[in-house]
């Protein structure tokens, strides 16, 4: 039996709804993250897509700053889009206040505007096998100045669009629009799961 | 009319990551990062907001394209446009500005009053209004991405909104326990394509999201359509129109992400200064309703 854990996604703004759709196909306990002592009953934690302005804006004005950093010294977080921005050590914006998880500079917008948004397939590679994903770019932000300990796990046109360092993983595209959870079991068996935290350590 | 092509759900795509979200009306660039500031998770750009509209009356129009660049460089959220109701002169120009999101909508004076624009030629997604669930249906098979309630715009009064909202949600519920032989009358009713009825009828929602718009004024009415299953709330003059709006602004975003938490409401509604005035819609001649365009 695997131990029994309980996954978070931040719903203060964004596509909160269909990262949980996701984790329910899983058979994933999951909840609402809306005030910060929640942060406590859950071992893993998803920040989805949404506006990284107004995010970053409620995170500060509902009191989640200092209990966030906390969060990630010790736990699994993945960060979609809005949710990557938040994640990384540098964003090419001053509105945006990041929380320097991952050792990456993340450029809003880097596609363009909406009309530029586009869908791909994308060729991911998890534990050296490789699977292909659908992805929505919305928007999307560029990942750049990869630091040397982060690893990269899937690209677009040369582009890296899927990383991770440890157990925080950001993707500039959005699975959990479409119907393969794929990437969702990945966070949950590779990075949530007890068990295998000293592995990937 | 294909709500598999991957364009459309790209289109759909940006529409969900509005959720749990206010959208501000804005009619210059100071105002859009005051919005921003607030939390907007994006602004309408605009010339007039609706209540100035209503109270000058004339041709209402879309904006000059140099407010809607001054808006676009001012903030990084995105940027929404208006154009008339079938005027797809007018979002083709929107388009080639490259806003995000055009509001085909009836607060601006309507181009065609037989024609919606077909929405499926555009690469830039589409937001239409409605009363019930006929009309955002029809809206959803000329391909709006995004829907909204109509409720009466600029007027601060949120009763329409709310019909509207309980009227799409009520005739959703209706569909999902008719009999499929049921279903033929019931698209012809509406005047919708069968397909599009049958897979709402399956799903038992609408293909794309939900949200409110016409009339929301407080922080209290924010949560109110959000609790009566609006997806994230447009407000149009309910925030330039009061006296504090950027205390306005803020408290309206904080409703709406917290729109569960009565304590929470009644802290961000505490000391916000006056309201925009408003009128009462019951009180408003047809000839002055924007809802019926």
């Amino acid at each position: 039996m695997l131990p029994a854990i309980n996954i978070g996604v931040l719903a203060l703004q964004g596509d909160f709804e269909r990262h949980l759709l996701h984790l329910k196909k899983l058979n994933v306990p999951s909840i609402e993250i809306r005030k910060p002592e929640q942060l406590n009953v859950i071992d893993g934690l998803i920040i989805p897509g949404g506006e990284s302005t107004t995010m970053a804006e409620l995170i500060d004005r509902f009191g989640f700053r200092d209990r966030l950093t906390l969060f990630f010294k010790d736990h699994a977080v993945w960060g979609t889009c809005a949710g990557a921005i938040l994640l990384a050590r540098h964003v090419d914006d001053t509105r945006v206040r990041p929380f320097g998880v991952i050792d990456i500079k993340a450029v809003r917008n880097g596609y363009g505007r909406q009309v530029h948004s586009f869908f791909e397939m994308v060729r991911l590679n998890l534990n050296g096998s490789a699977a292909t994903v659908e992805a929505s770019f919305i928007r999307a932000p560029m990942f750049e100045n990869i630091g040397r300990g982060v690893e990269i796990l899937a690209r677009h046109e040369n582009h890296p669009v899927l990383l991770r360092q440890g157990r925080c993983l950001v993707s500039s595209f959005h699975s959990e629009l479409h119907e393969n959870p794929l990437l969702t079991a990945y966070f949950i068996d590779h990075m949530v799961r007890p068990a295998d935290v000293s592995i990937e350590k | 009319m294909n709500f598999e092509d991957k364009a459309y759900k790209i289109k759909v795509g940006l529409a969900e990551m509005l959720k749990g979200g206010v959208i501000m009306d804005v009619v210059s660039s100071e105002q859009a990062k005051i919005a921003e500031q607030a939390g907007a998770v994006a602004v309408m750009a605009l010339e007039r907001v609706p209540s100035d509209i209503r109270a000058e009356g004339g041709v209402a129009r879309m904006a000059d394209p140099d407010i809607i660049e001054a808006i676009k460089k001012a903030v990084s959220i995105p940027v929404m446009a208006k154009c008339r109701i079938g005027h797809f002169a007018e979002a083709e120009i929107l388009e080639s500005l490259e806003v995000d999101f055009i509001d085909e909508s009836e607060v601006l004076t309507p181009a065609d009053n037989a024609n919606h624009v077909d929405k499926w030629r555009f690469k830039v997604p589409f937001v239409c209004g409605c009363r019930n669930l006929g009309e955002a249906l029809r809206r959803i098979a000329e391909g709006a991405a995004l829907i909204r309630t109509k409720g009466e715009a600029g007027t601060g009064d949120v009763s329409e909104a709310v019909r509207h909202l309980r009227e799409v949600n009520r005739d959703l519920k209706r569909l999902t326990v008719m009999a499929k032989d049921e279903l033929y009358s019931a698209a012809k009713e509406m005047r919708v394509p069968l397909n599009l009825v049958q897979m709402v009828a399956e799903a038992g929602r609408l293909p794309v999201p939900n949200f409110a718009a016409g009339g929301v004024a407080t922080p209290a009415d924010a949560a109110l359509v959000m609790k009566l299953g609006a997806e994230s709330v447009f407000v149009g003059s309910g925030i330039f129109k009061s006296s504090n709006p950027e205390k306005r602004a803020r408290a309206i975003v904080t409703a709406v992400a917290q729109y569960n938490d009565p304590k929470a409401l009644a802290e961000c509604s505490r000391n916000l200064g006056e309201a925009m005035k408003g009128v009462q819609a019951a009180t408003l001649p047809d000839e002055e309703l924007l809802q019926i365009r």
